[in-house]
């Protein structure tokens, strides 16, 4: 009977989501009406309500743990609480980053449930102090306006963040990348690279003369330096392409972007050839069972995660996930593709994606460049981070061992997510008002702001996009 | 407004009509990197999964046994290898009815897995059968039959082997040269896989004559005088006038205290390299061995396959050419005549052979030729496939003559008939100092017209020359497989 339970389960989420991820990206057609978009976010919030109630249905019926109900009802009232909250408080919210949000915490919920309970209440606890932290984020992003007039503070803070990572951090499987505070571990890199997406935009937002980019790239180029000196590969991808791809767009120099791709290439061959640890790492993604014993092990076994789950998955509690090391953290897309199945992991990936088009989305219709490149910016983060985790795990790309945003275990990690994500919100908002604003002094007097309102704040560049 | 003024002071605000082409180029670059993700997940998924997850690190597999009655090992000739039984109860019993003769290669999956059991396992644990059926068993809580499993192993030939090895220990391996198809592999001393389980402790416990270890793959001995296939080789590449060697062999060749005889210190008079090859004149190797530039023939011995991986999933040892410029002279002398320090599997040998056999390529050997769903259909087929230029065509042509002489004035003049063609090498194999004893070896291929060739490299341990030992089992398996034609 628990069989049953847990395969029907199993082929149900996988539709549910299937159609949940095809709401994502019905509600980028551009020609929606006000209303027919909220009809999304609502089937897209029922369709979330749903997948988490048959999963916690299979987890009960194979766990048999009556703590699990109850875990299920906190859950479900933490996401009734936050999508309520972000309805009152920001009525012109996006519904999509919202329900986004909410299913990735919610699928990372159900995973850690599965692994292990304890990470899975832990995560839960920094879950709800992360939102009740960053419910104030949208409001303070569009208040506060020295923001824009720091840039050597949160260079400063960043650069020594990273420094003291560096010199007094924690080493775990070979890169050092957390400290202790208090006894609790933190990762800082995660909170810097909010801030160093901030310095970025400050520094070329107004100007982008010759002399401040130089400025720019040195500092830049300090935060990467630190991070690969630290062995932290993956966090010194993002930044590195984090940097380049606000610098694209800043000047709008193709060059530099060319430039710096071609930089960073030769760097990966110097760096190759320089670090064995680098070459470890390649050698276990051309082929990781000839090294299987050692370096390949995890990759390894992560390919035999996704591969033995197959498109449908084992169902849950079916696979052995645990076989993956540091899986809650690096692999949880591993672990979700053996056991909820192929099509459930690349809907993941999909919902993902739709997260990273509502970034640049943002980003895009953003009037003002400060806001567009803090968009950009940030949009690029959550992404190239998606990219580098699921391409990781897959072994489309050397492993780097960067977590899945919101879904992997982790504190900073999550906190910082979830900062991302309400600045998001934050200039989402403003952009209405923007378009608004527009409206106003267009002189048309609409009390029905939804098409029209929103229209105007879609360049026509944005609904090729969409 | 307020903020309208804003953007005009700052001048930041764009003209609405500006394009956003930098957004354009980001963008599309992300989609295109997650469609690539996308697409290489789905093809692993589909495609490459499946060959990958086949491994013995998979602990997941254990998992589809709940699920799934392990399939069936077939031969070629469709003879029932391996079985799973199940009795009323719901027991279910790993059967070998080809017992002991197929023991090592077949392997067996009750006390951890070995040979095709372990390499196969996969296959035999998932269940292709449609899939309402599946779901319908599913539902009920019955098992699916697993797929079954076709080896390119030849019951007769096997059998053949097995019976003409008797009871000496030793290897035998078969090999269709074209292909790579692993027509026979016999190893003993052998066991029940019947009764592995019940017999796994004595096994283990009995260190000396090391039962469970596939000699034909695993097993490494001193390659006696079939290395002379390496050494004739590597002199005809150092010297073009290679036809013109000559030597005068009065059974003994010394230099400094060593001295290396001929068997039976005979002497064989006047000869050039093909003599020296056909009657496997150790004075005259050790002689030209040391005319060799050491280094170059470590490579040649690299490019053959010594101290290298072999193209195999079967679980098999390295063989290892240890020579370095420098070594001593009687280590060179050795060396070039099979003995010193140099070790070699029988399974090696047969590649070599077979790659001198079919000119120079060397096919990869398997030994899996199908996979077929319980009712038949046929769910992977494994083709052949080129592995590599082991040696020039040239250098095989002149091999094979070398090799055709051996049979037909040399060592091996027993394999002479009038239904097919042999070409090969003997040798034997001093393994210990204290002893007169050696392992006897033959490798070698037979040809006839209208049949695939076959290469057979085989080693009988502590038996005696290579001339009566392998050489008659040589005999014997070419005699069954040629023996339908007539």
């Amino acid at each position: 009977m628990t069989d049953l339970i847990v395969e029907i389960s199993k082929y149900l989420m996988t539709f549910l989501f299937a159609l949940y991820t095809y709401e994502c990206f019905s509600s980028f057609r551009g020609k929606l009406s006000d209303e027919k978009r909220q009809g999304i976010f609502r089937r897209q919030m029922f369709l979330m309500y749903l997948i988490h109630l048959d999963a916690y249905l299979a987890i009960y019926a194979v766990t048999d743990d009556i703590e699990m109900i109850l875990f299920y009802i906190i859950q479900v009232a933490f996401v009734a609480i936050t999508i309520s909250c972000y309805r009152l408080i920001y009525g012109r919210s996006s519904g999509l980053l919202v329900n986004n949000m909410c299913m990735l915490l919610l699928l990372g919920f159900i995973m850690l449930t599965r692994l292990s309970i304890d990470k899975a209440y832990k995560q839960f606890g920094i879950a709800v102090g992360s939102m009740v932290i960053t419910l104030v984020i949208p409001i303070l992003i569009q208040k506060v306006k020295f923001l824009r007039r720091v840039p050597w503070l949160y260079a400063a803070i960043g650069i020594l963040g990273l420094a003291v990572v560096f010199a007094l951090g924690a080493t775990s499987s070979g890169a050092k990348i957390s400290i202790a505070v208090f006894g609790i571990s933190i990762q800082p890199s995660e909170f810097i690279k909010i801030l160093f997406v901030f310095f970025i935009a400050c520094m070329l937002y107004e100007k982008t003369d010759f002399k401040r980019v130089c400025i720019t790239t040195v500092l830049a180029a300090a935060h990467v330096l630190i991070l690969v000196l630290s062995r932290d590969l993956g966090g010194a991808l993002i930044f590195f392409i984090t940097y380049l791809v606000m610098l694209y767009v800043a000047t709008r120099k193709l060059f530099y972007f060319a430039g710096g791709i071609l930089a960073g290439c030769i760097a990966a061959v110097v760096a190759y050839n320089l670090f064995a640890h680098v070459r470890v790492r390649v050698l276990a993604w051309q082929d990781p069972l000839s090294v299987i014993e050692n370096e390949g092990y995890q990759i390894s076994q992560s390919l035999f995660a996704i591969g033995t789950g197959g498109w449908f998955g084992m169902g849950l509690y079916q696979g052995m996930p645990e076989k993956i090391p540091v899986v809650e953290q690096d692999f949880m897309f591993s672990a979700i593709a053996e056991e909820l199945g192929g099509i459930f992991a690349m809907c993941l990936l999909m919902v993902c994606v739709s997260c990273f088009l509502m970034f640049f989305n943002v980003a895009m219709q953003m009037k003002e460049q400060f806001y567009k490149l803090i968009a950009l910016g940030l949009g690029t983060v959550y992404g190239f981070q998606v990219f580098l985790t699921v391409g990781g795990a897959t072994k489309f790309i050397p492993s780097t061992g960067v977590t899945l945003p919101l879904v992997s275990y982790g504190g900073s990690s999550l906190l910082a997510t979830m900062i991302v994500f309400a600045i998001a919100q934050g200039l989402y908002i403003l952009r209405q008002d923007e378009g608004n604003l527009n409206e106003k002094k267009d002189g048309t007097k609409r009390r029905r702001t939804g098409t029209k309102r929103r229209k105007t704040g879609f360049d026509e560049e944005v609904e090729d996009f969409s | 407004m307020k903020k309208w003024k804003i953007f005009r002071k700052t001048g930041t605000a764009r003209k609405k009509n500006t394009k956003n082409r930098e957004f354009a180029v980001i963008t599309y670059s992300f989609l295109g990197l997650f469609l690539c993700l996308m697409g290489y997940f789905g093809y692993f998924e589909q495609v490459k999964s499946e060959q990958f997850i086949n491994n013995p690190y998979n602990k997941r597999q254990e998992l589809f046994t709940q699920s799934v009655i392990r399939g069936e090992i077939y031969s070629a000739d469709g003879v029932t290898l391996a079985e799973t039984l199940t009795d009323d109860a719901g027991n279910e019993t790993r059967k070998y009815p080809a017992g002991r003769i197929f023991a090592h290669v077949v392997g067996y999956s009750t006390h951890g897995r070995t040979g095709i059991e372990a390499l196969a396992n996969f296959s035999l644990l998932r269940s292709n059968i449609f899939y309402m059926e599946k779901a319908v068993s599913d539902l009920q809580g019955e098992k699916s039959p697993g797929d079954d499993v076709t080896t390119t192993l030849n019951y007769e030939i096997q059998l053949r082997a097995f019976d003409a090895l008797g009871s000496y220990d030793g290897a035998v391996v078969v090999m269709e040269p074209e292909t790579g198809k692993i027509l026979a592999m016999v190893s003993k001393p052998d066991f029940d896989p019947n009764t592995i389980a019940q017999d796994w402790d004595e096994l283990v416990s009995d260190e000396s004559s090391s039962v469970l270890v596939n000699r034909a793959t695993q097993g490494l001995y001193p390659p006696g005088s079939t290395f002379k296939i390496f050494t004739t080789l590597e002199y005809i590449h150092e010297n073009p006038g290679y036809e013109d060697y000559s030597f005068y062999c009065d059974g003994e060749y010394t230099v400094g205290r060593k001295t290396i005889h001929c068997h039976g210190n005979k002497r064989h008079g006047q000869e050039n390299l093909e003599d020296s090859f056909a009657e496997s004149c150790n004075s005259s190797y050790a002689s030209l061995g040391l005319t060799l530039d050491i280094d170059r023939f470590a490579t040649l011995c690299e490019d053959m396959l010594f101290n290298t991986e072999l193209p195999t999933t079967l679980e098999y040892s390295k063989s290892s050419f240890v020579l370095a410029p420098g070594d001593s002279e009687s280590a060179v002398m050795e060396t070039a005549i099979g003995q010193g320090k140099t070790l070699v599997t029988p399974f090696h040998m047969a590649l070599v052979t077979s790659a001198i056999a079919n000119d120079g390529v060397l096919m990869t050997p398997y030994v899996i030729d199908h996979v077929n769903d319980n009712e038949g259909n046929l769910v992977r087929l494994y083709q052949p496939k080129e592995y590599g230029m082991l040696l020039s065509e040239n250098d095989a042509a002149i091999l094979q003559q070398y090799m055709k002489a051996v049979v037909d004035e040399g060592t091996a003049t027993k394999l002479k008939n009038d239904n097919y063609e042999v070409a090969g090498k003997t040798g034997s194999a001093e393994f210990s100092s204290s002893s007169d004893s050696t392992h006897s070896w033959f490798v070698g291929y037979a040809h006839k017209d209208g049949k695939p060739d076959i290469a057979v490299a085989i080693i009988v341990e502590d038996s005696g020359i290579g001339s009566e030992y392998a050489v008659p089992i040589a005999q014997e398996i070419f005699d069954e497989y040629y023996k339908e034609e007539e």
